[in-house]
């Protein structure tokens, strides 16, 4: 055992806290307002080396573990989990993903540019009828010979408009259920593809999720990762390596509200004594820090199971599931602790509580992660 | 041309200060290191001059002096774009002993600019970058906001009582840096981070192995006294107050 980080993780963290604290700050609550996009941010991340910071420099990439990459997502979390998501999404499904099981000409074409961060990935696998339950996906893929004919629509995408690369989830084969599913890699350039208006969300509503509508758009065959069907089991084994960012991002966000906590009850004094020195408040605080805490080695341990090339896919469920529900609790009690002044958007608490329940919903629901952890525990 | 920039390995500037041994020693536990902030500013204003297209600058290399344990500090530097680095294998006990180290390695190996920061943000002294120039028999401005090379001259302006002085000098020389030599400190890249440990990091031996300071103890400043809080109507008791316990009116 060994729970030391090394020094480059050390300095890929400062990097990603340095670079929270001094620029996502600046336009964070006015993003959130407006539900304004951080293209200038993203930009940033970019030429920094976040965005393909774990896949292989034969592609382009950074060659970082899984390690360095969650301490980036916490850090940055911590301060803005709009801006986050789009680096997790990128990174931990899109670029993990065609690393993973695309072929060369696929990687060559996709995953370098995706490396180089001059293109932005999404992945589309929710529906409007097809959340959990992913294995009923309404997308048609029809096979035309040299390519997929594409109708369908997915909704809450992140990234889709600033996103080039979307990895598509389709039905090709109806009557195979989800052995009929394949995934296509799509240019969103495609002539058929349309975008809805940006959703107007109750948290995260910096980042850039919308609906996306598909018209008889022709995919090339090429573009297919895998097999013929392979798509539900890519999109699970997608879904394994994001959920590792998405614990991440949660842990970050819970130990944000909780430094915001820890601060302001060191200054604000109720009855003649700093609120820190209440018991009721220190115990929260205390409360507050193990749930930090167990969510940091919940992730960590995932992280360094991917790192090691060990099965992480139980791992990663239970970091999941424990740092959501962890940031949702965190949060909604950072809140509590600041009173009046939390309830205020100033302060910042009460937006890590809006971001906190996304963590609870996206890449599989708290209740999705209890399956697959009841399912690996009951074999 | 080439520049050397002079860093110092300081506690992070958020550090909780503590002391041991009967208060005659730094309480090192747990502290964050990081690099002094001036010298940092100064690096990024040398990277900021290497990357003008109308400069002729070779290499930027950061050198300090300092035991093992300030490599992660001299990495973060490298991290951040300098070529590469050396360190004077020695403890820093004082300003002589870290200035007559920089001059021993300078004097073999000399550079055109040599930066340092105007003081380092752990025990202020002020003192390195005088010293060394002295020690090296080397022109040296102070006080240098603001730095830019044109052609063969080195253009600066220095900040002096009321207004600011510009200045040129021949090279080889030492400037002195404090705020407003570069707008705020290089995040490094994560592929700066990663070619950090594939850059040349020199360990040269010390030239001179001595103090010529000794600490006697260490305080902390005495804790801000409490706000009072005056009632605005109340001139009465507020005039009271400063008079009789505050003493300054």
């Amino acid at each position: 055992m060994d729970f030391e980080f090394t020094e480059e993780q050390e300095m890929i963290r400062q990097a990603a806290r340095d670079y929270a604290e001094r620029e996502l700050i600046k336009d964070v609550l006015e993003r959130d307002e407006k539900a304004e996009m951080p293209t200038k941010h993203v930009q940033n991340l970019c030429d920094l080396g976040f965005f393909g910071l774990m896949v292989d420099p034969k592609w382009g990439g950074g060659g970082m573990d899984t390690m360095s990459y969650v301490l980036a997502m916490e850090e940055l979390s911590k301060i803005d989990a709009a801006t986050s998501v789009i680096l997790s999404v990128h990174n931990s499904l899109v670029c993990y993903g065609i690393e993973k099981y695309g072929n060369d000409f696929q990687k060559e074409k996709y995953l370098r540019p995706l490396a180089a961060a001059e293109k932005i990935g999404a992945f589309l696998l929710s529906e409007p009828e097809a959340g959990s339950d992913a294995t009923s996906q309404r997308t048609m893929g029809e096979d035309k010979g040299d390519h997929y004919l594409v109708n369908g629509t997915k909704n809450w995408i992140t990234s889709a408009n600033m996103g080039s690369v979307y990895l598509v989830t389709v039905q090709t084969h109806p009557d195979k259920k989800h052995h009929g599913i394949n995934v296509l890699i799509v240019d969103k350039d495609t002539p058929g593809i349309t975008l809805a208006p940006h959703e107007d969300k109750m948290g995260m509503r910096s980042s850039d999720t919308h609906s996306v509508m598909f018209t008889d758009v022709k995919v090339p065959k090429e573009n297919r990762i895998g097999e013929d069907g392979f798509g539900f089991k890519f999109a699970m084994k997608a879904l394994e390596a994001g959920r590792i960012g998405i614990a991440a991002q949660a842990t970050g966000i819970a130990a944000g509200a909780m430094e915001r906590a820890i601060q302001y009850s060191k200054e604000r004094k109720a009855f003649g004594k700093l609120i820190s020195e209440h018991q009721a408040i220190a115990f929260k605080l205390a409360d507050m820090a193990v749930k930090v805490e167990a969510s940091r080695n919940f992730v960590y341990k995932a992280a360094w199971l991917k790192d090691q090339g060990k099965p992480y896919g139980l791992a990663s469920a239970m970091a999941k599931q424990f740092a959501a529900d962890a940031a949702m609790e965190v949060t909604t009690e950072a809140v509590q602790v600041l009173g009046g002044y939390g309830y205020v958007k100033e302060y910042h608490v009460e937006r890590l509580m809006r971001e906190a329940k996304l963590t609870q919903i996206y890449e599989g629901t708290s209740e999705i992660q209890k399956i697959v952890i009841s399912r690996a525990i009951l074999k | 041309m080439k520049i050397l920039v002079c860093i110092s390995n300081v506690p992070d500037t958020t550090t909780k200060i503590r002391f041991t041994d009967n208060n005659t020693a730094f309480d090192a536990a747990g502290v964050q290191w990081i690099i002094n902030p001036w010298d940092e500013l100064a690096l990024t204003r040398a990277l900021e001059l290497k990357e003008a297209s109308d400069t002729s600058i070779e290499t930027i290399t950061v050198i300090n002096v300092g035991p093992q344990s300030t490599e992660p500090t001299i990495r973060k530097a490298l991290a951040i774009g300098a070529d590469d680095a050396v360190r004077v294998d020695a403890q820093a006990p004082d300003a002589y002993a870290v200035a007559a180290n920089l001059a021993g390695y300078i004097k073999e190996n000399p550079y055109d600019i040599i930066f340092c920061g105007i003081d380092s943000s752990d025990y202020n002294g002020s003192l390195v970058g005088g010293m060394l120039a002295e020690f090296l028999e080397l022109p040296s401005v102070s006080s240098v906001s603001k730095l830019d090379i044109e052609g063969d001259t080195v253009k600066m302006n220095r900040e002096i009582d009321g207004g600011s002085e510009v200045l040129t000098t021949p090279t080889p020389f030492v400037a002195i840096v404090q705020k407003g030599i570069a707008l705020e400190p290089r995040i490094p890249s994560m592929r700066g981070i990663m070619m950090a440990r594939k850059k040349p990091l020199n360990v040269v031996p010390p030239a001179v192995d001595e103090a010529l300071t000794e600490f006697i103890s260490y305080e902390l400043p005495p804790s801000k006294a409490a706000c009072k809080m005056v009632d605005a109507e109340n001139v009465k008791e507020l005039v009271d107050l400063l008079h009789n316990e505050a003493k300054v009116i």
